[in-house]
């Protein structure tokens, strides 16, 4: 409680309070503006890492669930091994549907190599079995060795191979992402530690005759504090006002799910860049109060 | 109230003031004289711990001046008023803001103290005033609105630096005579000034106490003032 009331005292302001400093014109413009351009880069840093925090998830869960079987057999014989794969997987414990691909599909699938048209059923092109896992899965190297036995021409891919790699790189960009934030708070820090430093400085004048007529530190701190904490939350706002409409018009995905198109917000991590003015509100608080603090111990 | 012993203080290797013993009673009135340079501001700064002894101690309401935090300091100038010889106002704030600045900082300023101030600005007549910035009024305006600003937190000690060193004579007396009608409510007030006349003319309406400031040391003047 005692908290919400000093935060609603530090919100609400002392009118009188206010006026001892004066306002500088070139320190409250760079406050605002550094806020309002890191808040901006804050709110893309996001997307990016909820994004690819998205795209880890659908690799690592619908991926997981999945596995194809590629059968590779003289025209002749390839009816005959894929009703044979058919039917192993049917019998197969932890194989919740199994379904080989149309011409159409296959032919959809070489499209962007080999373009239209494709005369696919004259080509010796292996027949490609997708299957879908049950919540258990099923025994990979028992299948393995039933298939051999029953359909030599098949080849198991349970998508391990190359869903490892994807996985890692979109956990990668995730953490990219939140050190990118990091990084930005920091920068905003320094670049109010600075603008702080350079307000104190030319105000000595005012602090000393605060000090003379028995102003304590912790008085002159908070008028400082105060002023660059809501210049950097009105920046922050703007900048994430500005962010957010930048994002919302970014293209949508496609069909084809490409990450870039994926970049943005879903839901309620619409929500997530409402914290960014909060964050650089209290970075500045601290960063104001930390240098106000250094430099009136400096001074005597 | 203020008392130093064997205080000294020197900017760089030479001490400027050394062996400076001194105990400001409550409701005494003491001038400080002495040559441009001989000390005197750094001796009224020592007084309200602006500056702190090199050497030997200066004791501010029974509390080391050494050993105070800047908030102890803080809490002390608050019993004290002090009124510079450049006056220091805030120039971006109207002259009435300038005055009930102690207030404003110690979080006093209520009705009541509204209605003390108003009286306070007409006390110095600067009613006419109260608006302007500190940069548009003459010296004798900034003398008196400087006083009114030492006066206002009700001080237990009034410190003058040269109060009267930018105005003239008329205006001078009229400084003077507000600074004896607050020792007369029991007010302590040290006056450091070059101005033998203003001490003179002080002598004629209240009994106070004369140092001079030389060689880096304070003696009571003669019988030549």
């Amino acid at each position: 409680m005692n908290v919400v009331s000093r935060f609603l005292r530090f919100v609400q302001g002392d009118s009188q309070a206010d006026r001892v400093v004066p306002p500088t014109g070139y320190s409250a413009r760079l406050t605002v503006f550094t806020a309002g351009a890191m808040a901006f880069l804050a709110v893309f840093a996001m997307a990016l890492s909820l994004a690819a925090d998205r795209l880890a998830d659908r690799w690592s869960d619908a991926l997981a669930r999945t596995s194809t079987i590629r059968i590779s057999a003289p025209l002749a014989e390839l009816e005959a091994q894929t009703w044979a794969v058919l039917t192993v997987l049917e019998q197969t414990s932890g194989v919740d549907s199994a379904r080989a691909l149309t011409d159409d599909e296959q032919r959809a699938l070489l499209e962007p190599w080999f373009g239209p048209d494709l005369p696919v059923a004259d080509l010796p092109i292996p027949r490609l079995v997708e299957v879908v896992e049950t919540a258990e899965g099923y025994d990979a190297e028992g299948l393995r060795q039933r298939l051999a036995a029953e359909a030599p021409g098949a080849v198991l891919d349970d998508h391990t191979r190359w869903r490892r790699p994807l996985v890692e790189a979109a956990n990668g960009l995730r953490l990219l992402g939140w050190v990118a934030i990091g990084l930005i708070l920091a920068s905003t820090a320094a670049m109010i530690t600075l603008a702080a430093g350079s307000a104190l400085a030319a105000n000595q004048g005012v602090i000393k005759v605060l000090r003379l007529v028995g102003a304590r530190d912790n008085y002159i701190a908070r008028a400082f504090v105060r002023r660059f904490t809501l210049r950097a939350l009105s920046g922050a706002m703007a900048g994430t006002i500005a962010g957010m409409i930048a994002v919302a018009l970014l293209p949508r995905a496609g069909d084809e799910q490409a990450f870039l198109t994926g970049l943005g917000f879903s839901g309620l991590h619409w929500l997530w860049p409402l914290t960014v003015p909060v964050l650089a509100a209290v970075t500045a608080f601290w960063a104001t109060r930390i240098a106000a603090f250094r430099t009136l111990g400096g001074l005597r | 109230m203020i008392e130093l012993e064997d205080a000294a203080y020197g900017y760089g290797t030479e001490p400027l003031l050394s062996e400076i013993g001194l105990r400001l009673a409550p409701g005494s009135f003491h001038f400080l004289t002495g040559p441009s340079g001989a000390g005197k501001t750094t001796f009224l700064r020592l007084c309200y711990a602006d500056l702190l002894p090199t050497g030997g101690s200066v004791r501010l309401f029974e509390q080391e001046a050494k050993a105070m935090s800047r908030d102890d300091i803080a809490k002390a100038r608050q019993r004290i008023g002090v009124v510079h010889q450049d006056c220091q106002f805030l120039d971006h704030l109207p002259v009435a803001e300038n005055i009930a600045l102690p207030l404003t900082v110690s979080g006093r300023k209520t009705g009541q103290e509204a209605a003390n101030l108003e009286e306070l600005i007409g006390w110095v007549g600067l009613r006419a005033r109260a608006d302007a910035l500190p940069p548009e009024l003459s010296g004798g305006e900034r003398q008196r609105a400087a006083l009114a600003r030492a006066v206002i937190m009700d001080p237990d000690v009034i410190l003058a630096d040269e109060p009267t060193g930018n105005v003239d004579w008329e205006m001078s007396l009229r400084l003077l005579t507000l600074l004896v009608e607050l020792n007369k409510m029991g007010k302590t007030v040290l006056i450091a000034t070059h101005d033998l006349a203003l001490i003179r003319a002080a002598k004629a309406q209240v009994s106070a106490r004369v140092l001079r400031i030389g060689g880096g040391r304070i003696h009571l003047a003669g019988a030549d003032l």
